[in-house]
């Protein structure tokens, strides 16, 4: 294929092959922060809903004002501040990959908090009798939570569980404001060279094709966990 | 000592409000081995209440209860955590609304437990969950889920499951309230079956006739006292108070 040629339709000045080179290397950083995020936000969440339906009073209203927080202020702002709050708050000299680890640590305490709230309604959604017949049966807390009430209660959350997953595809975005060249920092600087708006519609499409997998392997689950409803 | 009667549950001025309800004031009962017990009474009466202490699904403010040797609760204080574990090893329950795992086979339901709690091997007990399952009548239907079965076939899922971990004493809250009059046939026979091999039960129920047929002992139960106990057609047909005599009227 001629690449020059396909540059020239679109109106690029580059080749294509360099353009789109350019917007992959930014859609690997999309993709890394996207997987890094799920990976700690999904497991951390569980003990963040565990801590706010908790007995213990003041765990619980600790956590409640960490949800509360998390999702009542914009995560650019979040990221911003985890980014230079060791610079401002304790002195401390950035290392220049500080940027990263700020950017993991911000997705990953704020989705933790919208997926804390969905597990706890998908916690709390269980019936009261499951909870009996385990505790009569003799199983542990521990493993009626995780035989008998997680795996329903992942089938009631996936909706919502997936809402935000394709979120979260989006606003990997945000870590622009961390100067990280993810796809949307990719596309912006593009779309200056080049000025042209082509740029951000080909990064669009990425986006849109990462949300159609994603809601494609959801779809997938779901049908597997409808061999029972209750 | 072929006759000593071998007592497997005992509870002495057992005590249960929940605020200013006083639901069980000072019920004294005990089961020997083999015996089906009924408990009837008016809505409110202390009868699941009864059955959900003796289960220890909730704790009593005073009184005792004991498994045979093994003591759960004296004077209010239960006992360790590992006495509450062992107790429960001898007690099965069945609920009015089943409480199966939806997530779960009939086959799994049944078998879980005995292999994660009581650890046994996983081969044999699917073996007898088998036997189980055939005697319930749902021969066929053990790779099914719960909810295509009907409701009296997922009552006897639920006996089923209970008998699998061998218990002691199979207590019943209410275990046809949420059938219909024909789906409540096939959940009492199975039960009087169990009658009839002289499984160790405890029935709270609403179905006087079949309590009159298949218990040897009947309680009466209002406003958290017992009223009336003894054995079954005693109290059914010939009542010595009157409270029991106004209450089995409404059934005739």
């Amino acid at each position: 294929m001629d690449m020059a040629a396909i540059s020239s339709f679109l109106g690029l000045k580059m080749n294509f092959d360099v353009f789109m080179g350019l917007l992959f290397d930014g859609f690997g950083f999309t993709v890394g922060i996207f997987l890094i995020t799920l990976l700690g936000s999904l497991p951390l969440g569980v003990i963040v809903a565990l801590a706010r339906m908790s007995k213990i009073k003041p765990l619980s209203f600790v956590t409640g004002i960490y949800i509360s927080f998390m999702r009542g202020t914009p995560l650019m702002l979040q990221l911003m501040f985890i980014m230079f709050a060791p610079y401002y708050v304790f002195g401390m000299t950035l290392d220049a990959n500080w940027k990263y680890m700020a950017c993991a640590i911000g997705f990953i305490l704020n989705y933790a908090a919208y997926f804390a709230e969905i597990y706890r309604s998908g916690i709390q959604s269980i019936p009261k009798g499951q909870y009996e017949a385990a505790t009569v049966l003799g199983y542990t807390s521990r493993q009626t939570f995780m035989k008998i009430i997680l795996p329903q209660v992942i089938k009631r959350i996936l909706p919502a569980m997936g809402n935000e997953i394709i979120m979260l595809v989006k606003d990997t975005s945000l870590a622009y404001v961390l100067t990280i060249a993810e796809m949307f920092s990719a596309a912006k600087a593009l779309a200056a060279k080049e000025v042209s708006m082509i740029p951000y519609l080909i990064a669009a499409a990425i986006y849109w094709v990462a949300c159609l997998i994603i809601e494609f392997i959801l779809n997938k689950v779901e049908k597997k966990l409808s061999y029972y409803h209750d | 000592m072929a006759d000593e009667k071998e007592v497997l549950l005992t509870l002495e001025h057992a005590k249960k409000s929940f605020g200013e309800n006083h639901v069980l004031r000072d019920i004294s009962l005990s089961v020997e081995k083999g015996q089906v017990v009924a408990i009837i009474g008016p809505s409110g009466g202390g009868k699941s209440t009864i059955l959900r202490c003796a289960t220890m699904l909730e704790t009593l403010d005073d009184g005792r209860l004991a498994y045979g040797d093994l003591v759960v609760c004296e004077n209010g204080t239960y006992g360790s955590k590992e006495v509450q574990q062992q107790a429960k090893m001898r007690f099965g329950l069945v609920f009015q609304d089943f409480n199966l795992f939806p997530h779960y086979t009939v086959l799994k339901n049944v078998t879980d437990a005995p292999v994660t709690v009581q650890k046994r091997n996983k081969e044999e007990v699917e073996a007898e969950a088998m036997v189980l399952l055939k005697k319930m009548g749902l021969e066929g239907k053990e790779n099914h889920v719960p909810c295509e079965l009907s409701g009296g076939q997922k009552q006897r899922v639920a006996i089923a499951r209970a008998l699998a971990m061998k218990p002691d004493v199979l207590f019943f809250d209410e275990p046809t309230s949420a059938l219909d009059p024909e789906l409540t046939q096939e959940v009492l026979k199975v039960i009087r079956e169990l009658a009839e091999e002289h499984m160790t039960m405890v029935i709270v129920t609403h179905e006087m006739l079949f309590a009159r047929d298949v218990a040897d002992y009947i309680v009466f139960m209002e406003h958290g006292v017992i009223v009336e106990q003894g054995p079954a057609t005693q109290v059914i047909d010939n009542p010595q108070q009157e409270r029991t005599k106004a209450f089995l009227r409404k059934y005739e």
